[in-house]
Order: structure tokens, then C-alpha cells, then sequence
């Protein structure tokens, strides 16, 4: 594929001094590469941008386009075998490539400050709160001994945590995912350093704590002065948070500029499929292409949630007065949590929740983590019991179900998981794992199997080849479709989707969604799809249940939760969707 | 936290009664006390023969059960494990001999564990460099070597080694050299002396062990990513390491120390053998071949205790390491 680099020129931006600022980080023709048994493997392939004092700047990719590892050379922290193999990374005029590990050490921290993606594995779990932001202190000779508590506490109030002075002694596990990112942001911020590099830093946490932490983000690096560089692979976030966004595809800068002029005219095709396949609040139900369009095929040559099919996606048909297949009735689940000694908490995960899903309609259940929408699926998988309530699937009570009866009923209801990394066993390849589910059920001979095997991949839109390969050397997208697959082996009527589409990239999941709707129409299947994603329930979902803390607080057509949100809860999350007021240029 | 480590002592109390027990059983059942005085020359009349198995609890006659039971109520109203063969308390000989083994098995797996400790963390941090692979290979070849190779050879070596200084620098059998008299620092040193070839061979099969279970640990924890983090804030690779690695990479180790402890109390057998020391590892081994059930019992029950403990202590370790596992 040729590339178009558009090279990078971002204009010096004016203040209210109206004098030019210096560039502080200034990357020329970066190039970073990973040693392997084969080789060198370029991931950064000529990189070049350019921040200045007081900006902040996105590069914006998705997973595998480079973004992290050009974020990581600029502290050299790369991951493994990863090298600088040519550029310049220049920070203040000084070539930070040509400095000793030593002389990076003072960089480090106290100069560039770094905020990492993932809360829950870059604190370590076994050092209490106040020692890990101490020791950042410590180490850039902020302030020492009891200064350096005092400090601590301070960084600490000042990322959020009014509480701190009683919260040093805390371990990260007693902390929430959000209050842990805010830590890591005290952390990145102790030494006041001149830029921040943040990578990811909200995309584990939920959409309405990643407005809070983004905006006191904000807030605390315009007070401070100091430069971000911000990684996402989320356009809409990239967008609301940065003036300037670079766009990196394949270890390349494809386009560069100001960060509204992108989203309004983007230039590079990439660029064009990103913006188009940005799921916000203004785009529509995907319609199933073969519904209403014989030029159904180009999807799969394009591969992707392209503009044409956005654009296609009409007004949905209301569905037509089809029976519940699913019925849920008033159903709660307790969980009894143990505290000190043989004493118990309750814990009301999922309350007094009802709501029924037609045959071939797709209902969505959001809310943020922990408000018991997965609890919900597992209750109606049957992986678990209810603890009150009813749950009704074709007419029938499936509370009572046991042995064969709750296999037939396995067989009609199948679950898609989150992550594609973890639920195919690694060491199954493709064609057996799709023949499990028919082997566990004693279904059909041999050859049969593999005549369905086929028939699934074909499905998914995988080649028959596949079937001999394994997980791992399988992308993300693929691995979905996999799991897809394994799901339809029995010939379903409900597939229970739990996240499925979160883990991936805005690309790959428009893929996956487009697919999915192709199968609906085609196999008449039911949908209960569960995300924390208000956006892509807009392109799937037929009716949505917002559920907080247990409950469920809304329930109506999806174009009802959209345009007149009447719960105050639903307002915020709608709210809280990044990019969500942007005009997308479609 | 006190209940949670008291909660698991009871829990491994109970392990250590059931190990005992089956011991006690097991060794009734495959034991032959009466066998020796059959082959005697004359041989004493059958009633001699009960009355001496009667004495010591082992007649065959009596079911195993009721013979287990009555082993029991022995310990707990009188604290005793019957006699020996030899008509001597099995309780007084293991007291006389726990000593001489419980210095070289302390030392011996202590000093084991903080040099494996050590090289697996160095061989992790300079991974597939030459220091990592000479210390690889050779663990591998400690741990294809039997004990009591290991003991020969390093008495060939000492002896080498006392032949090159033309004197005795490193004197090797038995525990102290019989007939000394001096000051009491003489008593210890000539001691020490003697204790040295037999925990340097405990501590490098403890220490091949250690090195390879901690490298692998220390691997993981390396690619952590709180690892990067404490580098960011501007620590330096070595001390980030340190802080952060070491104290993470631990805690699976501290399971491990409790199990390889028991591993080490049969190791140390076969070298108080080759190297004369008339401790708890000779006691186990003429315990068998006499047929002596009460000795066999009571060597189980002594061990059972020491894996209780450093089972118990392994959890205190756990617990103070790892702050998740508090409450």
C-alpha cells in the first residue's frame, strides 16, 4: 500500500502574548524497531512532529499503528528488544536519542512525565499509595525526607484525592480504578515536568469518570503550563482534548494538523475510514446491506464500516410484532460477600430487573462497570442462579432447567465474550475450536463438522484456510469473528454479546458490527448485546435498558434514549461520550 | 491477619496429625519387628518374642487400629512415642539427635535460599548473557547429581585442598572431632568446621533449586508494568528493580521455600550418612532397616513438625510480602 506522508506542519500557536513559542518536543524522521529471530522489525517507520510550550497533541491510531512505541521512545522505555534505529527526538534543542541511560534518568520524571494506560498494572500492588508517589518525588530531588511526605500528600490532593493524608497507607487494591488513575496522573505530575506523556490514560476506565479525569487533566496542566502528549486510539476523545492531532497508520504519520480541521476534511483515506467509522451519537442503526441494497458484497471488499454504508443506514423498519423470545421478570441477584470472620455483606447486583427481547430484535444493556448488566447475562445463560425472579426463553422457565433439557437449552442460547485473547484456548486451532461446541453436543459425524466448520467460516468471512491456524496468529478482529462463529455453531436464537466489540479497534469494530447485523437478518437471530458504549448501541440496538447500580432506570427504543433521554442518569452518559458534539466530517 | 495465619497453622496442623497417622499405619503394615528375633541364634521362645513386641506396642496380633490408637493416647497423657528396639525412648534418642540436624538443615536451606534467591534475580536481569547461562547449566548439573555425589566429591575436594595447605584446614567426619578439649571457642570453631562440607552441599542443592524458580518468577515481573512506571518517575533501571521487582517476585517463592523444605529433609539424609553425622537422617535409616515402627513414627512425626512450621512460616512470609492477602 502507498503511502501518502503529509508532513506534519503545525503552526506555532499564538498566546495571548501573541509571541511565537519555541517547539519543546520536536521528533525528526523517527525510526524504532524490534529485534526478533527474523530480524529487525520496524513498528515506528519516519516519524516526525512537532509540540510546543503549552499545546497538547494527539496521535490518534489504532492498536499496532505505532502510537505507544513512538511515546515510549521519547522516554526510552521501549518495550523488549525495542531500538531507536534513526531520527532525532529533540526536547528543548537536545537530542534526547543521543543521551546515556544516566542522562535519561534526569529526563525522566522530572523533565517529560508519563501517565500509562492500564491503572491496574502500572501500580504495583504490593507498595502502599504514599511510597509509590514518595518515591517519584524522591527520585527527582523534588524534596526529601519529611518534605517529601508533605509533598506527596499535596501531589495527591491536587490529582483529586481530597482524602490523601488518611490514604497513604492504603494499597492500590483498595482503591477504585479511577482513584488509581488519578494517582498515576499525581505520579506523572509530581516533578512538574515541562510535558506530559499520556498514553491511554482513561480508555479502562468508565466514560463518565474518564470525563473527570480528562478534565482535571485539563485543568491541571493549563495551570501548570505544561505540554501533553496525548495517546488514544478513540478519534472523538483525541478531538475534544487536543488542538493538534496526528494520525498514525502502520508506524506512519498519515495526516497532521489541527485537530478540527481533521475531523471536518480528513485528507488521507485512513483518516477518512476513522472518521467515518467513529461511532457517535449522530450516526444511525446499521441496516443489513442485503436488506434493501443489492450492492450488498462491497462490504466485505471494503471491509470496514465505510461512509456509504452510514450513510445507507435509513431510518429502521419498526420491527414487525414479533413474539418475546426472551422475558425477564422481576429478577434480582444477591451476592453474599465476606467480610471479617464468618459475617457476611449482601451485595444487590442486579435488582428487580424486567425487560423482554422480540425474536430478531437486538437489545442493548448499558451502564458503566459495575451496574450489574453482565450479572444480567450470566443470570440469563443460566451460568448462574437467580436468587428471585423469573426468566422465561421461548415460553419456558428456564430456572428449572437440568441436564438434558438446560443442554438444549445451551444449545438455542449462546454467549460471545469480551476479549478475544482469552476466551479461545491458545492451544486449539481455529477449525476445532469452532467444532467444540458440535462435539460437546454430539452433533453429526465427522465430516459433517467439518462441512459446518466451513459453512461458519464462510460466514464470518474467513477463508476455509484459516481453520488450521491458531489464536495467536490471528488479529483481534479475527479472533471476534472466531468467537462469532463458535457462538452460531449450534444454530442459535439468542446470542448473549457481553462486550463483545469493546477490546477492539474503531475500524475492526465497525467489522464486527456490520457483521453481526449481517447474521441477524440473515439467521433471524436475537441479540442481547452489553456495552458500556452508548455509541455503538446507536449503530446495533433496536431497544436499549440502561442499567445503574442494579437497576434498570431506562428502557425504550433506541431513538427515544437518544433524542429525548428522560432519566438524568442517561443525560450524563450520553453527556460523557468523547467527541460527541463534534461535527464528524462524513 | 493473626487469624488468617492461625487459621492455616490448624490447617496444616491437621495435615501433619493425618501424614503421621498414615505413617504410623503404613509402617505397621510393612514392618516386620519380629523378624530379627526369629533369626536368632538360639532363638527365643515365641512367649519371649511377645512380650517383647507387647512392650513396645508392635505385636502384629493387635489390630493395626487399635494399636495406632493406643500410640496416640501414649503421646497425648504421657508426651511419649514408645521405645525403641534398642529399649531406649524414641522421644530422649530424637531430642539428642534433632539438634545436629536442625543446624545443618537450617543453615544449610537458609543459606540455600538467599544465594538461589540471588542468582535467579541475576540470571533474570542479565537473561541469556554468559553469567546467566553458566549459573543455568550449572544448576542443572546439581540437580542431575545424587546427595551423596555431591558429598564425595566435595571431600575429594577438601581433601585435595588439605593436602595442598600440608595440613588439616578441613576436617569432614562426623560432627566434631572426638577427644578434642580447648576453650569453648575451640569446641564451637572444631564444630563449624565440621558442619561446613556438609551444608555447603545442602546449600547448593537448596540454591539450584531457588535460582531456577526464581528466575522464571523474576522473568515475569521484568515485563511488568509497574516496572516501566517506577523508570518513568525517574528511578534508575537497577534500583527500580530492586524496590519493585525483587519484593513481587517473592511471594510465589515464599510458597515455594515451605515445600522444597520438605524436599531438603531427604536430602540431608544421604548426607549425614556420607558425612558420619549421627543425626535425625541416620536415625530414619536404621529405624528401617531394624523394622523399628516407633522410630519410623516418630522420624515422621519430627518432620511433620518441621514442614508445619515452615509451612506456617512460609504463610507469615506471604502475608507480610504481599498486603492483598491481609484481612
Amino acid at each position: 500500500m502507498s503511502q501518502t506522508v503529509i508532513e506534519p506542519v503545525s503552526e506555532p500557536v499564538n498566546d495571548g502574548s501573541g509571541l511565537a513559542k519555541e517547539p519543546l518536543l520536536q521528533i525528526r524522521d523517527l525510526e524504532v524497531g524490534f529485534q526478533t529471530q527474523r530480524g529487525l522489525v520496524p513498528a515506528v517507520r519516519g516519524v516526525s512532529l512537532t509540540l510546543y510550550a503549552g499545546q497538547t497533541l494527539a496521535i490518534v491510531g489504532e492498536s499496532g499503528s505505532g502510537k505507544t512505541t513512538t511515546a515510549q521512545a521519547i522516554i526510552k522505555l521501549l518495550a523488549g528488544t525495542g531500538t531507536i534505529t534513526a531520527g532525532q527526538i529533540l526536547f528543548e534543542g537536545r537530542d534526547l536519542a543521543g543521551l546515556s541511560e544516566k542522562q535519561m534518568q534526569d529526563v525522566r520524571g522530572r523533565l517529560i512525565g508519563y501517565v500509562p494506560q492500564d491503572p491496574m498494572s502500572n501500580l504495583n500492588p504490593v507498595w502502599n499509595i504514599g511510597f509509590q508517589v514518595e518515591e517519584a518525588i524522591r527520585a527527582n530531588n523534588v524534596a526529601q525526607g519529611k518534605a517529601a511526605r508533605q509533598r506527596t500528600i499535596q501531589v495527591l490532593q491536587e490529582a483529586g484525592l481530597s482524602d490523601a493524608q488518611d490514604r497513604l497507607k492504603q494499597f492500590p487494591h483498595q482503591f477504585s480504578g479511577g482513584m488509581r488513575q488519578r494517582v498515576l496522573i499525581g505520579i506523572g505530575l509530581s516533578a512538574r515536568p515541562k510535558l506530559l506523556i499520556a498514553d491511554e490514560p482513561t480508555s479502562a476506565l468508565d466514560v463518565t469518570v474518564q470525563r473527570q479525569i480528562l478534565d482535571h487533566l485539563g485543568t491541571l496542566t493549563r495551570d501548570y503550563g505544561t505540554s501533553v502528549l496525548f495517546i488514544t486510539h478513540d478519534l472523538g476523545l483525541a478531538a475534544e482534548r487536543a488542538e493538534q492531532l496526528v494520525v498514525m497508520y502502520k508506524g506512519k504519520v498519515v495526516e497532521s494538523g489541527p485537530s478540527q480541521e481533521i475531523l471536518a476534511n480528513p485528507q488521507h483515506p485512513y483518516t477518512q475510514r476513522l472518521v467515518a467509522a467513529a461511532p457517535s451519537l449522530a450516526s444511525r442503526r446499521i441496516q443489513s446491506a442485503k436488506n434493501d441494497d443489492a450492492s450488498g458484497a462491497d462490504i466485505y471488499s471494503g471491509g470496514s464500516l465505510d461512509t456509504t454504508l452510514v450513510a445507507r443506514a435509513a431510518e429502521r423498519e419498526p420491527a414487525a410484532e414479533a413474539r418475546d423470545l426472551i422475558k425477564v421478570q422481576n429478577i434480582s441477584k444477591m451476592y453474599r460477600i465476606r467480610t471479617k470472620g464468618l459475617k457476611y455483606n449482601e451485595l444487590l447486583a442486579v435488582n428487580d430487573v424486567s425487560f423482554a427481547i422480540k425474536k430478531g430484535t437486538t437489545t442493548a444493556l448499558v451502564g458503566e462497570s459495575g451496574s450489574g448488566k453482565s450479572t444480567v447475562a450470566k443470570l440469563i445463560l443460566q451460568l448462574e442462579s437467580i436468587t428471585s425472579g423469573q426468566i422465561e426463553f421461548d415460553g419456558q422457565d428456564v430456572a428449572g432447567l437440568k441436564g438434558t433439557a438446560l443442554l438444549k437449552f445451551r444449545r438455542r442460547v449462546q454467549p460471545v465474550f469480551q476479549d478475544p485473547y482469552g476466551s479461545l484456548d491458545p492451544q486449539y486451532n481455529v477449525g476445532n475450536t469452532i467444532a467444540e461446541p458440535l462435539l460437546a453436543h454430539k452433533i453429526g459425524s465427522s465430516a459433517e463438522r467439518q462441512a459446518r466448520v466451513r459453512e461458519l467460516l464462510d460466514q464470518v468471512s474467513l477463508p476455509w484456510a484459516t481453520r488450521y491456524r491458531y489464536p495467536s496468529e490471528l488479529s483481534g478482529g479475527q479472533r471476534q469473528r472466531i468467537a462469532v462463529a463458535r457462538a452460531l455453531a449450534l444454530k442459535p436464537d439468542v446470542l448473549v454479546l457481553d462486550e463483545a466489540v469493546s477490546a477492539l479497534d474503531v475500524l475492526v469494530q465497525g467489522q464486527i458490527l456490520n457483521l453481526l447485523t449481517e447474521l441477524q437478518t440473515e439467521l433471524d437471530l436475537t441479540y442481547l448485546f452489553i456495552t458500556h458504549d452508548l455509541a455503538v448501541v446507536r449503530l446495533v440496538a433496536d431497544n436499549v435498558c440502561v442499567m445503574q447500580k442494579g437497576k434498570i432506570v431506562e428502557s425504550a427504543s433506541t431513538d427515544e434514549v437518544f433524542d429525548s433521554p428522560r432519566e438524568a442518569y442517561t443525560r450524563e452518559l450520553l453527556a460523557a461520550i468523547p467527541g460527541a458534539n463534534f461535527e464528524f466530517g462524513r | 491477619m493473626v487469624l488468617y495465619i492461625f487459621k492455616r497453622f490448624i490447617n496444616y496442623f491437621f495435615l501433619s496429625m493425618i501424614a503421621t497417622c498414615l505413617a504410623y499405619v503404613v509402617s505397621s503394615l510393612a514392618l516386620d519387628p519380629a523378624a530379627k528375633y526369629y533369626g536368632r541364634n538360639p532363638q527365643p521362645t515365641q512367649q519371649t518374642i511377645d512380650n517383647i513386641l507387647n512392650g513396645l506396642g508392635v505385636n502384629p496380633d493387635v489390630p493395626v487400629l487399635q494399636r495406632l490408637w493406643e500410640w496416640l493416647v501414649n503421646i497425648v497423657a504421657h508426651g511419649s512415642l514408645g521405645n525403641g528396639v534398642n529399649g531406649v525412648s524414641i522421644v530422649d534418642q530424637i531430642i539428642s539427635r534433632a539438634g545436629v540436624s536442625l543446624r545443618l538443615l537450617l543453615i544449610g536451606s537458609l543459606i540455600g535460599a538467599i544465594v538461589g534467591v540471588t542468582l535467579g534475580v541475576w540470571g533474570a536481569v542479565r537473561q541469556y548473557k554468559l553469567s546467566d547461562q553458566v549459573v543455568t547449566y550449572g544448576s542443572y548439573l546439581i540437580f542431575a547429581t545424587p546427595t551423596f555425589v555431591i558429598g564425595v566429591l566435595l571431600m575429594i575436594g577438601a581433601t585435595v585442598l588439605n593436602g595442598a595447605a600440608g595440613m588439616q584446614l578441613i576436617t569432614f567426619t562426623g560432627e566434631y572431632s572426638a577427644g578434642l578439649t580447648g576453650s569453648w571457642w575451640d569446641l564451637a570453631l572444631d564444630r563449624g568446621i565440621h558442619l561446613l562440607l556438609p551444608t555447603i552441599a545442602l546449600a547448593l542443592i537448596g540454591a539450584a533449586g531457588y535460582s531456577r524458580y526464581q528466575r522464571s518468577v523474576m522473568l515475569d515481573v521484568l515485563s511488568a508494568d509497574f516496572i516501566r512506571t517506577a523508570r518513568a518517575k525517574g528511578r534508575s533501571r537497577n534500583s527500580a528493580l530492586v524496590r519493585h521487582g525483587v519484593r513481587v517476585a517473592l511471594i510465589p517463592m515464599s510458597t515455594f521455600f515451605a515445600y522444597s523444605f520438605g524436599t531438603l529433609v531427604s536430602g540431608s539424609i544421604m548426607l549425614e550418612i556420607v558425612f558420619s553425622f549421627h543425626g535425625m537422617g541416620e536415625f530414619a535409616l536404621n529405624a528401617i532397616s531394624q523394622s523399628d515402627i516407633n522410630a519410623v513414627a516418630g522420624t515422621t512425626l519430627f518432620v511433620a513438625i518441621l514442614i508445619l512450621f515452615s509451612s506456617t512460616l512460609s504463610e507469615v512470609l506471604y502475608a507480610a510480602l504481599d498486603p492483598r492477602v491481609r484481612n
